[in-house]
C-alpha cells in the first residue's frame, strides 16, 4: 500500500497495532500492524504467527513480523485469547504490506475484558502520534 | 579537525574526558626497544622452551588432534584475499569469500545429514552452550540435560551460560563408559529444554545416539510451535499451531572426522549438531584458534546463531552470495538476538573446507576406517601391558581412555624423558575424582604402527618403574 492511510473504523494503539471490534460480537476483534509499522519495516519476509489458543496481554508482545532489516514485536492493543490466525502469511508474508488492514490481518482473538477499547486511540489521535 | 569540534589540542580531549583521578600521568614503565635481530633471539629462545608434536611422538587429544595438515591449506589460507578480511558483510567485494562460506556450510550439512548450518561459530564448547540458547529461545523451559560424556570443557562452558540464562543443568553419569540409559529417560521430564551429549564422548566411547534421542522425545512434552512470539513463552497444553521440533530439542556434540565412519546425527534423531572444527585442516596451534560447527534441522533455522551465507540472483539474474536471515545478529537484533557472535573463524572454517575438499568423499571415509583400526590396535596392545585396563569395553573410533595402576603424572614424566607423550592426564584436566589414575590416548593418521608399539615399550616400562619405585618406597 503506497499511500498512508489510517481506516476511521478501528482502533490503534501507539505501538502501531489496530484492532477491528467484529460489527456482531464486541467481544471478537481482529489484529494487525499500521501502515506507519510496516513502512518502517520494509519488506515483510517472515511472519510465523502464534498457536490458536495463546493467551494475549494488552500492551504485550505476542508475535514478530522480520523484515529485511528487523525483526519487530507485535504489540497486544487488547487482552484475550486467539481464536484464529492468518496461515496465508506464512507463504506470503508481503500480504502485511500490500493490504495491513485487509488481507494483511494477523490473528482474531476473544477480547477478555473489552473495556479496555477505551484507552485505544481513534484514527485522529493515532495520526498525531505519529507527527510529534 | 580539532579546530572543527572546538578544541584546542589533542592532549585536551582526554584532559576534558578523562577524569584526573583515573590518569597515570606518567610514562609507561616499559624497557627500551630491541632491533629487529635480537627480538628475534629472544623470541627464539622463548619457542624453544615449547615441546611441541614435531618434537616428541605425541598421543595427546582430549578435543584437539594431531592431524596431517596438507601444504594446501596454507597456500591457500595465506592469500591475502582470505587472510587480512574481516567480516563480509558487504557482498558486493566479498563474492569469493561468501561463496567459500556457502561450500563449507554445504560440505558441513553432508557430514551431519542435517539441512542447515552457519558459517561456522567460534570452538566446540560454546557451540554447545549456543545450541542449548537455542534450545530456550524454541522451548522457554529451563532444564538441561547433559551426558557427564561431553567433554569437560563443554560442560563447564554450558554451565556458565546456563547460569547467564537462567537454566539449570542436569548432568547423567556414565555407565561402563557410556551415558547411563535409565538416568537419562529418567532425568528428561516436561521442563527439559535440551538434552545434549557427545558422539563419540569424551572417554573415546561411540553411544547409542539412536536410542539416546529416542529416549529423549519419548518424554512427555510434545511439539513447540515455531515463533511462540519471540517471548519464549511456552505453548498452550495440547495447542495445535503449525509443527516445529518435538521437545526436548536433541543435541549432539560430535568430532567431524569421525562422520565418514559414523553414522551421520541427522539420521540418528539429533537435532542439531556442533563440534570442535581443529581437526579439520587446522594445527594444534597451541591451542587455536580454530571453529566450531553448528547444523540443525530446518524449523530451527531462525534461531541459529552465527553468520549464513546465502544464494541468491543479482539483478543481472547471475548467480551471487549474501549473508542472509541477518535479522537474528546483535548488530540488527541487540539484546534480542541469537548469540553475541561478532568476530570471525572464517579463515580457519577456510582451511576446514579446504581440507574436506582435498580429502574428498572417499577419503574422510577410509581416513575413518584408519583411524577405526589403528585405534583398536593401539588398544589392544596398551591393554596388554601389566598395570594397564581398558576404561571400558565400547567400541572406540580415534581415542580411547586407559586406567594406570600408578601416579599418571609421574608416569608421563618417564615417557617425555624418552621422547614420548602418552596421552592426557585425565584428573589434571578434569579435576574430578574418578578420574585419577585415567589416561587419554590419542590415534590420528600421523600415529603409525611402529610409533605405536614405541608407545606400549616406552609406556609398559614407565609404568613397571613407578610400580616399583612405589614399591621400594
Amino acid at each position: 500500500m503506497a499511500q498512508d492511510s489510517y481506516p476511521a473504523d478501528l482502533l490503534y494503539h501507539p505501538e502501531h497495532d489496530w484492532a477491528r471490534i467484529d460489527a456482531d460480537d464486541p467481544a471478537l476483534a481482529t489484529l494487525g500492524i499500521t501502515w506507519y509499522a510496516q513502512d518502517a519495516l520494509g519488506e515483510v519476509v517472515f511472519f510465523d504467527p502464534p498457536p490458536v489458543g495463546t493467551v494475549l496481554a494488552k500492551d504485550s508482545p505476542y508475535a514478530e513480523v522480520e523484515s529485511v532489516k528487523a525483526v519487530s514485536d507485535v504489540v497486544a492493543p487488547l487482552s484475550g485469547e486467539i481464536v484464529a490466525v492468518n496461515e496465508s502469511l506464512t507463504d506470503n508474508p508481503g500480504t502485511i504490506n500490500e493490504d495491513p488492514y485487509g488481507e494483511g490481518w494477523l490473528v482474531k482473538v476473544r477480547l477478555s475484558d473489552p473495556a479496555e477499547r477505551d484507552v485505544l486511540l481513534d484514527a485522529a489521535a493515532y495520526r498525531a502520534t505519529l507527527a510529534a | 579537525m580539532l579546530a572543527a569540534i572546538g578544541v584546542g589540542s589533542l592532549a585536551e580531549i582526554f584532559e576534558r574526558q578523562i577524569p584526573e583521578s583515573v590518569r597515570l600521568g606518567r610514562e609507561l614503565d616499559l624497557p627500551t626497544g630491541l632491533g629487529e635481530q635480537d627480538v628475534y633471539e629472544h623470541l627464539r629462545s622463548l619457542a624453544a622452551r615449547n615441546t611441541s608434536t614435531e618434537d616428541e611422538l605425541s598421543f595427546l587429544g582430549a578435543g584437539m588432534y594431531d592431524h596431517y595438515v596438507p601444504a594446501l591449506i596454507d597456500m591457500l589460507m595465506e592469500r591475502s584475499e582470505f587472510l587480512t578480511p574481516y567480516t563480509p558483510y558487504q557482498p558486493e567485494i566479498s563474492q569469493g569469500g561468501l561463496q567459500v562460506m556457502f561450500e563449507y556450510q554445504t560440505a558441513i550439512c553432508e557430514l551431519t545429514g542435517l539441512p542447515v548450518s552457519n558459517a561456522s561459530v567460534y570452538e566446540g564448547p560454546s557451540a554447545v552452550a549456543a545450541a542449548a540458547y537455542l534450545a530456550k529461545l524454541h522451548n522457554g523451559a529451563r532444564r538441561i540435560v547433559a551426558s557427564a560424556g561431553l567433554h569437560p570443557h563443554s560442560l563447564q562452558t554450558l554451565r556458565t551460560n546456563a547460569h547467564g540464562f537462567g537454566m539449570e543443568v542436569v548432568e547423567v553419569p556414565l555407565r561402563e563408559g557410556v551415558t547411563d540409559a535409565d538416568a537419562w529417560a529418567a532425568a528428561i521430564d516436561d521442563n527439559t529444554s535440551a538434552s545434549i551429549f557427545a558422539q563419540p564422548n569424551f572417554y573415546g566411547a561411540i553411544e547409542d545416539a539412536d536410542a539416546l534421542s529416542a529416549a529423549a522425545k519419548a518424554s512427555t512434552w510434545g511439539p513447540s510451535p515455531i515463533g511462540n512470539g519471540g517471548s519464549g513463552a511456552r505453548p498452550p497444553v495440547g495447542g495445535a499451531g503449525p509443527v516445529g521440533g518435538a521437545n526436548p530439542v536433541v543435541i549432539a556434540q560430535v568430532d567431524p572426522i569421525t562422520l565418514g565412519i559414523l553414522r551421520p546425527p541427522g539420521e540418528c534423531g539429533v537435532d542439531v549438531a556442533v563440534g570442535e572444527g581443529q581437526s579439520l585442516g587446522n594445527r594444534l596451534d597451541f591451542g587455536g584458534p580454530s571453529f566450531g560447527l553448528f547444523a540443525a534441522r530446518e524449523e530451527y533455522l531462525r534461531r541459529m546463531p552465527g553468520r549464513i551465507a546465502g544464494e541468491t540472483v543479482d539483478v543481472d539474474g547471475r548467480r551471487g552470495f549474501v549473508l542472509t536471515l541477518q535479522t537474528r545478529e546483535q548488530h540488527i537484533r541487540r539484546e534480542k538476538a541469537t548469540s553475541n557472535i561478532c568476530t570471525s573463524q572464517a579463515l580457519n572454517a577456510l582451511a576446514g573446507v579446504v581440507y574436506l575438499s582435498w580429502l574428498g568423499r572417499r577419503g574422510i571415509v577410509e581416513l575413518g576406517e584408519l583411524l577405526l583400526a589403528r585405534t583398536h590396535y593401539a588398544r589392544e596392545r596398551l591393554a596388554a601391558l601389566a598395570g594397564v585396563e581398558k576404561l571400558h569395553e565400547q567400541p572406540v573410533i580415534r581415542e580411547f581412555a586407559l586406567h594406570l595402576d600408578a601416579d599418571v603424572a609421574a608416569v608421563k614424566r618417564r615417557c617425555a624423558s624418552q621422547g614420548v607423550n602418552p596421552g592426557v592426564d585425565v584428573h589434571a584436566l578434569s579435576g574430578r575424582e574418578d578420574d585419577r589414575g585415567v589416561l587419554l590416548v590419542a590415534i590420528t593418521e600421523r600415529r603409525t604402527r611402529a610409533h605405536i608399539d614405541r608407545l606400549a615399550d616406552v609406556l609398559g616400562a614407565a609404568i613397571a618403574a613407578e610400580r616399583g619405585a612405589a614399591v621400594a618406597a
